[in-house]
């Protein structure tokens, strides 16, 4: 038994390793890191920073990123209150219809409604955009490597091109980005919104707020996750008591 | 030894239909060496993880949408709004990983105490066709998300059949039901997703029928000689195997619970784009070594053949493995050559995940050729000129001495 | 099992708690396990957001009626006329199998609002017909009176009223 899970741990860590190694191949810019409450065993996400970060991606984001898979009515889940669901809801405007004479109509959004994309079809994008598509952000931060960070630091790392970088026109320097050219813009510029909270609405603060907002975005039931996983494990180490003090029971009897 | 019920219900069916004589034969009395390490839970924790995948995917497709426009969405409507949805998701997405880690270290285990050999090689054969039916269910499943690793992998994968002289090009088109992978590619990997793992279970009956017919291997490697030797599978062996199963549950809920996405690929959070293909694709885990032996070769059709004849080889093994000595802890020189060999297939993983440039190349081809060399040339060879270590007499005689020295240590 | 090895009676019984508790843990923690197969089944979240349904009654003239959709339901709602609500008001409710007041299933007399899917087994029932010239479910032959009321007929209740309110006079919320 000790020498199987001594073997089994080399194993795993030998094939961690390689399994990690393939993970990491392809970055190499070192990221920007902070902390982020929701990582961890117990990791819960902040609400007041996530309900900045939903502001940060209305006033910011949302004219070129859509939120296709994000519902209204989900928002719940980050401390806004029905009416607030609502009246957030009512402000984007949704093709209805067909009426009774065939016509589609415009109309109010509800809390079941998903957030408005900024444009009709990828197309449409790319032409308001310079040729270059703003991603969907519902899954952002679990779609690039580096996760949170990876967004944190693309967000405050505009800069200037060092000396004799060639920078094409329409592009922009960002030290984090693949190939350091980015056709989107440095986003988030000092008291670019203001936080109803009174928070000092700094480019890092914004840039972690919004991040926030789009991990749960990203993983809303991470909560509910960690939870139960906390609880299933308690439980199975109970059960493996159990179950090894039955097996030396019954295999006792039979020497 | 043969089973009669006394209730006359039961032996009403029973003598018109030996279904339950069948199970108790196969989970109660089957006479077992008593001798099994835990190496020995990981078979039936692959059939559990079978059942967990059957169980967890039937549930899935009840929520997924199999079409180019809406498979996406299907999923993400599976983790954010089905009730449990999430965690079903993960479950057979991190238990496709679960299967193969268990079957690995099963198939290990099978090399290490040379399960292969006489009279076993048909159960190793079908082992080998449980595996390869596996590795097409996983890939086509992997495909079903629709994500960016999902349609490359699809392409990549099918080109590989393009390697095929003269027809190739005619069965990638067949395959594709289209002239790229597209929907109706899309549809078929969905029907054919869910077929393969009833497949499975049929071979996986047979593999245990194999097993039954010639009885269990053991870390002696001796065959049972006498009833001493043996043990019935129940209760000893069900309950080492829920307790293995317990400790497995752990492992899987670790991942489950806490790093769900830590064997998958952010890439397969985007949308798939024909258009775009990902700046470093690579299959799932557990292709990883296989993939690192296709680059290894400069040549679609030779990477692909040598691809296939890495498993094709396993085929051979009963014969190539000419030592008439099944265990290693008896041949001194395969359990060295067994390591290396370890080590070798967990060097092509990492390579497999590497992208493709020095010194990964240089690497993959010493790996892929030293994992050739071990199979088809160290092996016959060490079969004919080691000297094994003397055998117990007997599987009993080979536990008992070190049961009371067990004891002396304990007490001293 | 069976040991016939004589054990002091201590140990059969610390043994059997043992056999028990494990047993019992093992059994709890299956049904847990089960629970999620068993609830994804239910309305996904999605699903119950969509529960409200808003139609404008201005152009439903009196003695017609129009069908809505509520909750992938048809919803009947009936502009009833006098003669209409005069005979669903007169009628004796202790005669009735499933005795209801018209005042209790309608907000105001000019509108009857009710899903329309038959209570004996989910057919939709045809309009101004019937014994009573309410409705009438061809599958079975129940006959519903103007208020929706079962009369006659297999069907063991009456068409339900769906929880609607009046948003204004010519606006209604089902749901």
């Amino acid at each position: 038994m000790l020498k199987l899970i001594k073997t089994l741990s080399v194993a795993a860590l030998l094939t961690v390793v390689s399994i990690a190694g393939a993970q990491a191949a392809g970055g190499g810019i070192e990221l920007k890191s902070a902390t982020w409450k929701h990582e961890g065993l117990f990791g819960t996400y902040d609400r007041a920073a996530a309900q900045r970060g939903l502001q940060v991606y209305q006033e910011v984001c949302a004219g070129c990123h859509s939120l296709r898979h994000v519902a209204f009515r989900t928002l719940a889940d980050l401390g806004f209150s029905e009416a607030e669901i609502k009246a957030l809801a009512k402000e984007a405007t949704f093709v209805g219809g067909p009426d009774d004479d065939g016509e589609m109509f415009d109309r109010p959004g509800q809390p079941s409604d998903k957030f408005p994309s900024p444009f009709a079809n990828e197309k449409a994008a790319r032409a308001s955009n310079g040729g270059a598509f703003p991603p969907d952000l519902s899954l952002i931060v679990k779609a690039r490597g580096g996760f949170e960070n990876y967004l944190y630091s693309l967000l405050i790392g505009y800069d200037d091109a060092p000396e004799g970088f060639d920078l094409p026109e329409g592009m922009n320097y960002n030290t984090f980005f693949s190939g350091h050219k980015i056709a989107m813009p440095a986003p988030l510029s000092e008291d670019g919104v203001e936080y109803s909270d009174g928070t000092p609405a700094t480019v890092d603060q914004m840039a972690k707020d919004v991040t926030v907002f789009l991990a749960w975005t990203a993983e809303p039931k991470l909560e509910h996750r960690k939870n139960m996983g906390m609880k299933v494990i308690l439980f199975l180490l109970l059960m493996s008591g159990l179950f090894y003090a039955v097996k030396r029971k019954i295999w006792a009897e039979l020497h | 030894m043969s089973f009669e019920p006394k209730n006359p219900m039961l032996k009403w069916v029973e003598t018109r239909l030996p279904i339950t004589g069948m199970l108790h034969h196969a989970l109660y009395e089957y006479p077992t060496p008593k001798n099994l390490s835990y190496w020995w839970t990981f078979g039936s924790l692959a059939g559990f993880m079978l059942v967990v995948q059957l169980i967890t995917g039937i549930v899935l497709s009840m929520h997924y949408t199999a079409h180019v426009d809406l498979a996406f969405d299907s999923v993400e409507h599976i983790m954010r709004d089905v009730n449990y949805g999430w965690l079903l998701r993960y479950m057979h997405s991190n238990g496709a990983s679960m299967f193969f880690i268990v079957v690995y270290l099963h198939i290990f285990r099978g090399l290490y105490y040379g399960s292969y050999k006489a009279p076993r090689e048909l159960l190793w054969w079908l082992g080998l066709v449980i595996f390869l039916l596996m590795m097409a269910t996983a890939f086509m499943g992997y495909v079903l998300p629709w994500g960016q690793m999902s349609f490359w992998g699809a392409t990549v994968i099918t080109n590989l059949f393009g390697a095929i002289p003269v027809v190739g090009d005619t069965i990638v088109t067949w395959l594709w039901g289209g002239f790229s992978v597209d929907n109706p590619t899309l549809n078929r990997f969905f029907s054919l997703h869910y077929l393969l793992p009833f497949v499975i279970v049929g071979v996986v009956i047979l593999h245990i029928w194999a097993l039954h017919t010639s009885g269990s291997n053991n870390p002696t490697g001796i065959e049972i000689k006498d009833k001493q030797d043996s043990i019935p599978f129940h209760p000893y062996y069900t309950v080492k195997d829920l307790f293995g199963l317990a400790l497995f549950l752990i492992v899987f809920s670790a991942f489950l619970f806490y790093a769900p996405n830590w064997m998958g690929h952010p890439d397969n959070y985007i949308p798939a784009n024909p258009l775009v293909t990902p700046a470093h694709i690579v299959p799932e885990w557990y292709f990883l070594p296989f993939y690192a032996i296709l680059r290894a070769v400069p040549d679609k059709l030779g990477g692909v053949m040598l691809m296939f004849g890495a498993i094709a080889v396993l085929f051979a093994l009963p014969w190539l493995d000419k030592s008439r000595i099944r265990s290693a802890r008896f041949r001194p020189i395969y359990k060295q050559l067994f390591w290396i060999f370890l080590i070798d297939c967990v060097v092509l993983t990492y390579i497999g995940g590497q992208p493709a440039e020095e010194p990964f190349i240089l690497v993959g081809r010493i790996a892929t050729g030293y994992y050739f060399l071990h199979i088809l040339v160290l092996l016959p060879l060490v079969g004919m000129f080691e000297k094994p270590k003397p055998l117990p007499a007997s599987i009993s005689a080979d536990v008992l001495p070190k049961k009371s020295s067990d004891k002396e240590a304990s007490n001293a | 099992m069976t040991t016939t090895t004589p054990i002091e009676e201590d140990g059969v019984k610390r043994r059997d708690f043992l056999y028990i508790a494990a047993g019992g843990v093992g059994a709890v923690g299956t049904a847990f396990a089960i629970w999620p197969f068993v609830a994804q089944m239910n309305p996904s979240a999605d699903v119950l957001a969509l529960s409200s349904t808003e139609v404008e009654l201005d152009a439903i003239e009196e003695g017609s009626e129009i069908t809505a959709v509520w909750q992938g339901k048809p919803v009947f709602i009936r502009h009833r006329t006098k003669a209409e609500i005069a005979a669903a008001e007169e009628v004796d409710i202790s005669t009735l199998p499933d005795p209801e007041a018209d005042a209790d299933r309608v907000e105001n007399p000019e509108w009857l609002i009710m899903v329309g899917v038959c209570t004996h087994l989910g057919c939709v029932p045809l309009k101004e017909s019937g014994d009573f010239n309410g409705w009438f479910c061809p599958c079975h032959g129940s006959h519903y009176d103007t208020s929706g009321r079962i009369r006659k007929g297999p069907a063991p209740a009456n068409l339900v009223v769906p929880p609607y309110e009046f948003l204004s006079a010519t606006t209604v919320k089902i749901g």
